[in-house]
């Protein structure tokens, strides 16, 4: 019998009844007397200057309350507080279609609607950018001015260890081009925000977001309006995947509109805005570069990745540093050199999407690896299990590693799919495939660096036995409230359905930073954990008196606090909670929760990659190829996570599932892809989200490592399995047809085009991906040759200087 | 635009509203009569969170004008459960965990609720094909195909249960 009464256990979510009812209020179902509509005009041009900008005609149209334009709200913001280039509303300048240009709040959405076509803007057309390439050459087109050199928006140079000994050393050298193509998150609930602010100065504001907090502040900079007299709720997301952790023009506007006309306003996005806001996976170009002694043991490992980041930052600065930080806490690498650039270009603005910048660079690495197995004859499980990185360990860019299942999880998954039966046995067409990943359980860092927790729980405890969990934490679907509920109700021995839980609420819950990073069950659930001990503390001291007993030797559950050694003898919980009130007053506890000191290095740019703990994975493809159509299956995908201790093994068998079926869209089905800066498939007719006849059948199966750093034991869940999954299927096409693909997605024109039957008369290839920078019509050797030259020099400097 | 009156038939109750008569079937249940149960992921059709039943037969409500309605009953999730006793397949869904987000349920749901009325021994492809209009993003499906089996398992129980009684 399980130790934990709650832990562990397959309980429904106790937010689950809501979603099934259709009584849960997401931020659209929300209506309030008097409440206004808006909608935003957006840009029609993908780089131009706004000449002029009259809404004279638009203020006049029937049913018009007010309008604002970016000239109301020329603060700038974004997440990050170090690179803050965006306004809510567009300023001067248009650098994306599909940018917000301003905002109408009218009686009723046909209104608001109408009057967009009667807003004048006058735009003076400039150069657009759509390329990495471009974007590291042209000098001459800035999308910022304040781009130091060309259009690069930041670059990352790092090293470890002794890179040219390690190559020197190496028996076998991999080097290639890979490329990952951008894909957005495609919730299926678009963004929405209902803003109220009052004669009493007060703004609330209910909104779709991952970030309540960041919102919070983002909102206080751009309206001029103290954090003090704003309300940010962050109401259930309707799914997110990174795609709502930005703070977002509609936001603003819905907010200044409603100051100004003292009315509530509520904005909500239509699908197609919502493929144009964006903030999804980076296209990145990868050169990866790995060196191997003859058994396969890394020596050295050099990875340069180019990153197209859109018009803003987003979290650019964070994804540029993801795309090399984590590469090394998989397998042993002695040595190991990273580069990173992010470029602008005049495209929505790409961020976090789940994985953040991880799952490039995974793909690329574990793709390699793969061949490197084949090179050297060794299975691709076995090969990985016999160099990974051990348990209780540093990687070789100063991070700290806690429990490290990869290896286990690899076994599974080889146990699970027959791996050895059918690798190397299956008939042309049919292929397996195997890769491995890991991902943090939240930044070690905050956004903004100050010496305040990561998150805050507050518990109260009723009169009546109710427990109330107040954390900042956002709901996305991800299960964090019953989360939040089931740590509660183990720590205090009651149950979840004892439990209410307040989450995502700026005034009535302390902060907790978001829904990010797959930072929730680890800090949050740490905070409430701590929350939850204080008041177990008072309540085993009125217990401990009754009962006679020492406080060591009791334990709570099931609603009562008993005697270990004698069971039978016990308080209840109810009756506790009013001794421990009389005796104490008011019962409430609170708990918080930052990262350990020490988890990761002291050089610029360490901040991203530590965590308090790192999960592991492993996936295994199975594939079919029609070898006349070129169409791929994929027929199953089994996917083993070390998630540390399965809280509620449902829900974390959920987000396996999930994470496999979004990587399996993201491998064969979906891109982010533009013409002339209009998105090409903007719509989900066209942008293809796997339905239930295109998922493979998933199999998720848990490794459990029990972490110390964790609540319970537990690490992440909802992001790290995605990883593995893309490199496993491309390994798996490998198996079936003899064909690399080193891009993605792996579309049926590929897979015919590599047999030499899209036209006849093309020999079949070995290989689809990239041979380096550049489309073949202009040089970027000559564009990165400088930049490396600049960057040299700077790299001196620096290092004369300190 | 001159709004009009309507009277329709919803979740076994007749209502009459007044609406403006281009507005779609979604637009009324959500913004005339406080279903907001009924959700909207793209408003042309494509994502299927809008399902709703009439006369039992899964329509998208965001291509529906309800004067094309007649005196046919429609379904809502909110009409899912009989008076205080959840539909089973409410429960399957929160066992199984085939509710993450929630936001594409109701409409999965009454899909859902479409296939077990016709059969209670439904296979794997029959529920795939069922759900096929249903977009979800966060489960993979896999735990949704687990609670209908489980809800099927369960009515069939019950209705054997009520033949030999």
């Amino acid at each position: 019998m399980s130790e934990y009464s709650i832990v562990g256990r397959r309980l429904p979510k106790v937010n689950a009844w809501a979603h099934l009812t259709g009584a849960a209020r997401y931020a659209d179902d929300i209506d309030l007397p008097r409440m206004l509509h808006g909608r935003l005009l957006r840009s029609t041009r993908p780089h131009a200057r706004i000449e002029r900008l009259d809404v004279t005609r638009a203020l006049a149209h029937p049913g018009v309350v007010a309008i604002v334009t970016g000239a109301d709200m020329p603060e700038k913001m974004g997440i990050m507080p170090s690179t803050q280039d965006e306004t809510a509303l567009a300023v001067g300048k248009v650098r994306y279609v599909g940018e917000p240009v301003a905002a109408v709040a009218a009686l009723d959405e046909d209104a608001a609607y109408e009057a967009l076509a009667l807003i004048d803007v006058e735009y003076e057309d400039l150069e657009p950018i759509f390329t990495i390439e471009a974007a590291l050459e042209r000098e001459d087109v800035k999308i910022h001015d304040e781009a130091r050199r060309a259009n690069v928006f930041k670059e990352v140079h790092l090293s470890f260890g002794d890179l040219d000994a390690g190559f020197a050393a190496a028996d076998h050298v991999r080097d290639e081009w890979f490329f990952f193509e951008g894909t957005t998150h495609a919730p299926i609930e678009s963004h929405a925000a209902v803003a109220s602010y009052g004669a009493d100065g007060k703004l609330t504001l209910w909104s779709s977001t991952q970030v309540p907090h960041y919102l919070h502040r983002e909102l206080e900079k751009v309206l001029g309006l103290p954090r003090s007299r704003i309300r940010v709720i962050a109401t259930p997301n309707g799914g997110a995947f990174g795609g709502k952790s930005d703070p977002f023009g509609h936001e603003f506007s819905a907010a200044l509109l409603s100051m100004r006309t003292r009315r509530p306003v509520k904005i909500t996005l239509d699908r197609e805005e919502v493929f144009y806001a964006h903030r999804g996976r980076h296209p990145v170009k990868m050169r990866v570069k790995t060196g191997v002694k003859r058994d396969g043991e890394i020596t050295a490992v050099e990875l340069n990745s180019y990153l197209d980041g859109g018009a803003y930052a987003s979290y650019g600065i964070a994804t540029t540093y993801y795309t090399g930080a984590l590469l090394t806490v998989t397998y042993r690498i002695p040595a190991y050199k990273f580069d990173g650039v992010r470029v602008y270009t005049n495209k929505p603005p790409c961020g976090p999407k789940r994985g953040h910048g991880t799952t490039q660079p995974r793909y690329a690495f574990e793709c390699q690896l793969d061949k490197i197995a084949a090179d050297l004859g060794l299975d691709p499980i076995a090969y990985r299990q016999r160099i990974l990185q051990p348990p209780n360990s540093r990687t070789v860019n100063d991070l700290r590693i806690t429990t490290m299942g990869l290896g286990e999880c690899l076994g599974a998954v080889r146990t699970a799919t027959g791996w050895d039966r059918k690798r190397g046995e299956l008939p042309r067409g049919k292929g397996i495939g195997v890769a491995g990943s890991a991902y943090i359980s939240g930044a070690g860092l905050p956004i903004y660096w100050n010496d305040m927790p990561h998150s805050g729980a507050e518990i109260r405890i009723d009169r009546g036995g109710g427990v109330t969990v107040m954390c900042g934490t956002s709901e996305i679907g991800q299960g964090s409230d019953n989360v939040l509920a089931a740590i509660a109700a183990e720590t205090l021995g009651v149950y979840p359905e004892d439990v209410h839980v307040v989450s995502g609420d700026t005034s009535l819950a302390p902060v907790d930073l978001g829904s990010y990073s797959s930072r929730v069950t680890m800090m949050a659930g740490n905070a409430t954990k701590s929350a939850a001990t204080a008041l177990r503390e008072k309540l085993f001291a009125v217990a401990s008196e009754k009962l006679g007993v020492p406080a060591e030797r009791l334990a709570a559950a099931y609603r009562r606090i008993y005697d270990l050694g004698a069971p039978e003898r016990y308080v209840g919980f109810v009756e506790a909670a009013n001794l421990a009130e009389a005796r104490y007053g008011t019962l409430v506890g609170a708990g918080s929760y930052k990262p350990p000191a020490g988890i990761g290095g002291s050089y610029k740019g360490a901040g991203v990659g530590p965590t308090p703990a790192y999960s592991y994975q492993a996936a295994v493809a199975e594939v079919s190829v029609d070898l006349e159509t070129g169409q791929l299956t994929v027929e199953r995908i089994t996917t083993a996570h070390d998630c540390g201790r399965a809280l509620n093994p449902v829900n974390v068998e959920g987000q396996v599932e999930g994470s496999a079926y979004m990587g399996y869209g993201e491998a064969v089905l979906e891109e982010q892809v533009f013409r002339g800066g209009l998105h090409k498939k903007p719509s989900l007719l066209d942008y293809k989200l796997p339905t239930s006849l295109d998922t493979p059948a998933l199999q998720a199966v848990l490794v459990e490592t029990v972490d110390s750093e964790g609540p319970y034991g537990a690490k992440e869940a909802g992001e790290g399995p995605l990883n593995p999954v893309i490199p496993a299927i491309a390994n798996a096409v490998y198996d079936a047809i003899g064909v690399r693909f080193d891009e993605t997605p792996i579309t049926a024109e590929k897979i015919l085009d590599a047999l030499g039957k899209r036209d006849n008369r093309a020999a079949p290839k070995d290989r689809i991906g990239p041979d380096g920078l550049g489309d073949g019509r202009r040089d970027p050797g000559r564009a990165l040759r400088r930049l490396g030259a600049s960057t040299e020099a700077r790299e001196r400097k620096r290092a004369g200087t300190t | 635009m001159t709004k009009e009156m309507l009277t329709i038939r919803v979740n076994g109750e007749t209502r009459t509203v007044a609406v403006e008569p281009h507005h779609t079937l979604l637009e009324v249940l959500r913004e005339e009569l406080g279903l907001t149960g009924t959700k909207h992921g793209c408003e042309l059709g494509e994502c299927g969170a809008c399902t709703v039943l009439v006369d039992g037969v899964p329509v998208l409500s965001c291509l529906t004008l309800p004067a094309q309605l007649g005196q046919a009953e429609v379904t809502t999730v909110e009409g899912l459960a009989t008076g205080t006793e959840l539909h089973p397949l409410q429960t399957a869904f929160a066992e199984e965990g085939a509710a993450q987000c929630g936001y594409c349920t109701p409409g999965m749901l009454l899909s859902a609720k479409a296939l077990l009325d016709e059969t209670l021994v439904p296979t794997h492809d029959e529920m795939a094909q069922a759900i096929s209009g249903n977009l979800c993003r966060c489960t993979g499906y896999t735990a949704i195909y687990e609670a209908i089996g489980r809800a099927a398992a369960r009515m069939r129980k019950t209705s054997e249960e009520r033949r030999t009684r």
